[in-house]
């Protein structure tokens, strides 16, 4: 899977959960959540919980805490698959 | 943790709780009962001349039993060493999606069953019913919060 499709269904996992939906239009790695996407912590469990279905993988409370960005998604996802 | 003391946990009082009894409860699902008293503050305005309790009232009933009941459960359950208090517990609400289909006029007694569908990160998300005295559904629906202690 390649960084950029990963990134997409990053992307699409996200966006029900989106209140700031300019937030969407550029999309990258620098996307914070919560300050550009204005996710609140209850939907940011959510998008973790769908990232686990999506990729198949569990994510673990530390992970989850270091997940503040697009960017930060993509790394941990890649890191689980790998393993 | 008793029931009593989970009661006695709840970050709640009158005229705001509404929790008489937990009848049952594990890791989970929980229920309980409460009785609305007919000199509730609400009925006075809902509505003018005919008292029915509010959708709202119902709802923060079936959270208070289903899943803040049942988080304090759990959050004990994750740390036996501390004996969980009110002044230990942080919640907020974060969703609900809740059908209603019968009416519960002052006086009634109900009955409210949850089921866990997740705790992960704080999130408690639960599937929760609640029956009249006639084991009627009066709404039934889903119920999320965060509960840190």
């Amino acid at each position: 899977m390649t960084d950029k499709t990963i990134l997409e269904k990053i992307k699409a996992i996200v966006t029900p959960y989106v209140q700031r939906k300019e937030g969407l239009e550029d999309f990258s790695d620098s996307t914070d959540f919560i300050s550009d996407l204005k996710i609140n912590s209850a939907n940011l469990v959510d998008v973790i919980l769908d990232v686990e279905d999506e990729f198949n993988i569990e994510i673990d409370n530390t992970s989850m805490e270091g997940m503040l960005t697009a960017g930060d998604a993509k790394r941990i996802i890649l890191t689980k698959l790998e393993n | 943790m008793s029931f009593d003391l989970i009661i006695s946990a709840l970050p709640y009082t009158k005229p705001f709780l509404f929790v008489d009894e937990i009848l049952q409860l594990d890791g989970q699902g929980c229920t309980g009962t409460y009785r609305f008293l007919e000199d509730s503050h609400f009925y006075k305005g809902h509505f003018k001349d005919y008292p029915v309790t509010p959708g709202v009232i119902l709802t923060e009933c079936m959270a208070q039993i289903g899943v803040v009941c049942l988080g304090i459960f759990l959050l004990n359950d994750l740390d036996e060493e501390k004996k969980i208090t009110t002044e230990d517990v942080q919640i907020a609400l974060s969703s609900t999606q809740i059908d209603f289909f019968v009416p519960i006029y002052p006086g009634e007694q109900v009955k409210v069953v949850s089921k866990k569908e997740y705790f992960r990160f704080n999130k408690l998300k639960c599937a929760v019913e609640m029956f009249n005295n006639k084991n009627e559904l009066v709404c039934r629906g889903t119920i999320s919060g965060m509960m840190k202690a």
